[in-house]
């Protein structure tokens, strides 16, 4: 596959490409508000019979007691995944990770694997790796392979393919599904329905032969040594239970301390991604299980700039991310622009923190941009399910990418007004203050210019409203001729 | 160094300002409902799968209403034999049934381990009365039976009653519905691949 992200324009380029695309405007537009409607309606029926609020927090409470204490679950994980007959790797860094899955797979003289999870691997670049080794890795997510059949990147963490409507998807099934494998029945329809079916009988074949199954992974439970894989289609319980060898990629910061944990994590996760009660299938696993599902099992623990993460005192809490994409749903600025603007697997407002987090600033121009992604509606906190403060971690990370930049261009007023910001944001955590937040963040990124993402677009003008209270009574802007009802 | 140690190194100097890990406060609990049952049996059919309440009586027919007509069936080893189900179409699990011939039986029938009434979830231990993973997995329908005893109102109860099985090292399946996408604009389709038919026969306790 020849889909990167490497080298891709910074943020502000590749979202003035984006906004003129209106096909990929239309279909996020769409996506985000019949997710953000069904959200919505789940955590109201959560607060009539318990509360959401007291359910986050317990949420952010498992995660964030797992991560400050990471070296003792780190150990205890690799202990009973052992005990259970799982073989621990540790991988420092992308190519570590990938050279340890391809030497596993090589080890079994395979020339194909099966995928499920793939955002991990698609952070290490794992297909491109194997298909160096001559391993073809066989994605299959019904939108990862629409991504993959199509040559293509992923631009949502929920629904990778959204940038592709029915149509499109047809054509790409029609002319690419022959090329690697059980090509699509020739009368194929653009219904979702039919669609699908030919992704099955696609699929099922790899399936079936499979060896070798890769996957990442939502959790992996320190107490027990036990993964868990959360998905919709199948395909996870496929990759996970027929072939004879599975290896699993798993961040570091994926680790939760006891089974009991899992419960408010479980309950979190697919209200606030694919807005249901809960998720089609979820698979549980604690290494080998004799007679039933793969014999030989592998776990490799990635770091791949985590500790760098969590070195940060005021970004580490976004380690403690599920990746429901709730914050992408709600974003204004994620709406207009898509996935692909990010240049990362990470999109969308928690992707604008966790990859300089990830890479560090001052590396490339790329993620120094992304901090400025965002007007700091603070939409995203709101929505967050582990609570992660992704305003306050931009305004810390605007005045890091400054620091990083210290000799350049940038006037050393605008740090000062950053880091001030900070300090204001960290006191008022509550409902709110993304409207007092508004203005001061328009406010220095109006002085700051050259260097904001706000340059990509036409500066408004200092808001008579904030963008929040804008963004409610217009729902976003698709509404703009909502007059402002006396508010 | 290894990799290993030099990871744990990175994460221990990370946390060096970390001089506490505060707890983490408790899950709330949803409040309770007069009918378990009555919740479960709606939110599993709010999932377009389909249900059934039978007593144990009623069990082998409402198996065999519950089958397309003509179907074939794999049961797994501790189910078979209590079911009053028997014929050429029923085929025992033996363990040796390779994913290809699963893929040419059209159905399986399975007891469970815990209904989650609030979620609408069925969660299979694998215990011998559900059998191994590929026999609920290959097959396009899965017909599955649930006690009424054994539905608890939400995700905690079920952790808690799982967890035995979970230190004794066995997977665990939940189920929610048929398989489902929403990859293509959105549109939710049932059964990519898993089954794409659920039928869940709640089976009433004999005292009502
Ligand atoms: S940052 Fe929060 S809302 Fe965004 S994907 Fe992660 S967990 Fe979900």
């Amino acid at each position: 596959m020849s889909g990167t992200f490497v080298g891709m324009p910074k943020f502000p380029v590749a979202a003035r490409a984006a906004l003129e695309d209106t096909q990929l405007r239309h279909n996020l537009a769409h996506a985000t508000s019949t997710i953000r409607g069904k959200r919505a309606r789940l955590v109201d029926e959560v607060n009539e019979v318990s509360s959401w609020e007291d359910l986050r927090l317990a949420g952010a409470g498992v995660k964030e007691a797992a991560l400050l204490s990471l070296e003792t679950q780190l150990l205890r994980l690799e202990e009973t995944l052992t005990a259970n007959g799982a073989i621990v790797h540790w991988a420092r860094d992308a190519e570590e990770a990938c050279r340890i899955v391809a030497t596993v797979a090589t080890s079994h003289q395979v020339d194909e694997v099966v995928k499920v999870k793939s955002m991990v691997t698609q952070e290490i670049g794992l297909n491109e790796a194997l298909a160096a080794a001559g391993i073809a890795a066989w994605e299959t997510d019904l939108a990862e392979l629409i991504v993959q059949l199509g040559d293509d990147l992923p631009s949502h963490i929920l629904v990778p393919a959204i940038h592709r409507n029915r149509a499109e998807v047809r054509e790409i099934f029609l002319r690419a599904m022959k090329t690697v494998g059980r090509p699509a029945p020739e009368d194929l329809t653009d219904e979702p329905a039919v669609l699908a079916a030919a992704a099955r009988e696609h699929l099922r074949e790899k399936f079936l032969r499979a060896r070798v199954g890769v996957s990442g992974a939502n959790f992996a439970v320190a107490e027990t040594g036990t993964l868990v894989v959360v998905e919709s289609e199948g395909n996870g319980r496929m990759c996970l239970t027929l072939p004879e060898v599975l290896i699993s990629v798993v961040g570091i910061e994926k680790v939760v301390s006891t089974w009991d944990d899992l419960d408010p994590l479980l309950r979190l996760l697919p209200r606030s991604s694919t807005g249901e009660r809960m998720n089609p299938y979820t698979s549980t696993w604690s290494g080998v299980t004799p007679g039933d599902g793969p014999q030989e099992v592998h776990v490799v623990l990635l770091d791949n700039g985590r500790t760098r993460a969590l070195a940060d005192q005021v970004g580490r809490q976004a380690l403690r991310c599920i990746r429901c994409s709730a914050c992408l749903n709600v974003c204004p600025v994620y709406e207009r622009t898509g996935g692909h603007a990010y240049g990362s697997v990470y999109p969308g407002p928690i992707g604008a923190i966790l990859n300089p987090l990830l890479k560090g600033f001052g590396v490339d121009e790329q993620t120094d941009s992304l901090p400025y992604a965002s007007s700091l509606c603070g939409a995203c906190f709101e929505a967050c399910p582990v609570r992660i403060d992704i305003p306050s971690v931009l305004v810390d990370q605007r005045a890091k990418v400054v620091d990083a930049h210290r000799d350049s261009r940038v006037p050393k007023v605008e740090q000062l007004a950053f880091k001030g910001a900070a300090v204001a944001l960290s006191d008022a955590r509550r409902l709110g203050f993304g409207e007092r937040f508004t203005k001061v963040g328009l406010g220095v990124a109006r002085r700051l210019g050259a260097a904001a993402w706000t340059s990509a677009r036409d500066l408004p003008p200092a808001p008579a409203e904030s963008f929040r209270a804008w963004w409610k009574r217009t729902d976003g802007g698709r509404d703009e001729s909502t007059k402002e009802s006396g508010r | 160094m290894s990799a290993r140690d030099e990871i744990l190194g990175r994460v221990r100097a990370a946390l060096a300002d970390v001089t506490e890990v505060p707890a983490a406060p408790a899950a709330p609990r949803r409040s309770p409902v007069a009918d378990v049952v009555g919740l479960f049996e709606e939110r599993v059919a709010d999932y377009r799968a389909v249900v059934v309440r039978t007593t144990a009586g009623g069990l082998p027919a409402a198996l065999r209403d519950a089958l397309p007509a003509g179907a074939s069936a794999v049961i797994p080893p501790g189910l078979a034999g209590t079911l009053g189900l028997s014929g050429t179409g029923f085929v025992v699990d033996d363990g040796e049934l390779s994913a290809a011939q699963l893929d040419q039986v059209d159905a399986v029938i399975t007891a469970s381990a815990v209904g989650i009434a609030e979620t609408g979830t069925i969660v299979l231990d694998h215990a011998p009365d559900q059998g191994r993973r590929a026999i609920t997995l290959v097959p396009d329908t899965h017909v599955c039976i649930v006690r009424a005893d054994q539905i608890v109102l939400d995700v905690p109860d079920a952790t808690a009653l799982l967890r035995a099985a979970v230190l004794a090292g066995r997977p665990l399946t939940w189920i929610s519905g048929p398989s489902a996408t929403s990859d293509i604009e959105l549109s939710r389709v049932e059964g990519v691949h898993g089954p794409r038919n659920l039928v869940v026969v709640i089976v009433e306790s004999p005292q009502g």
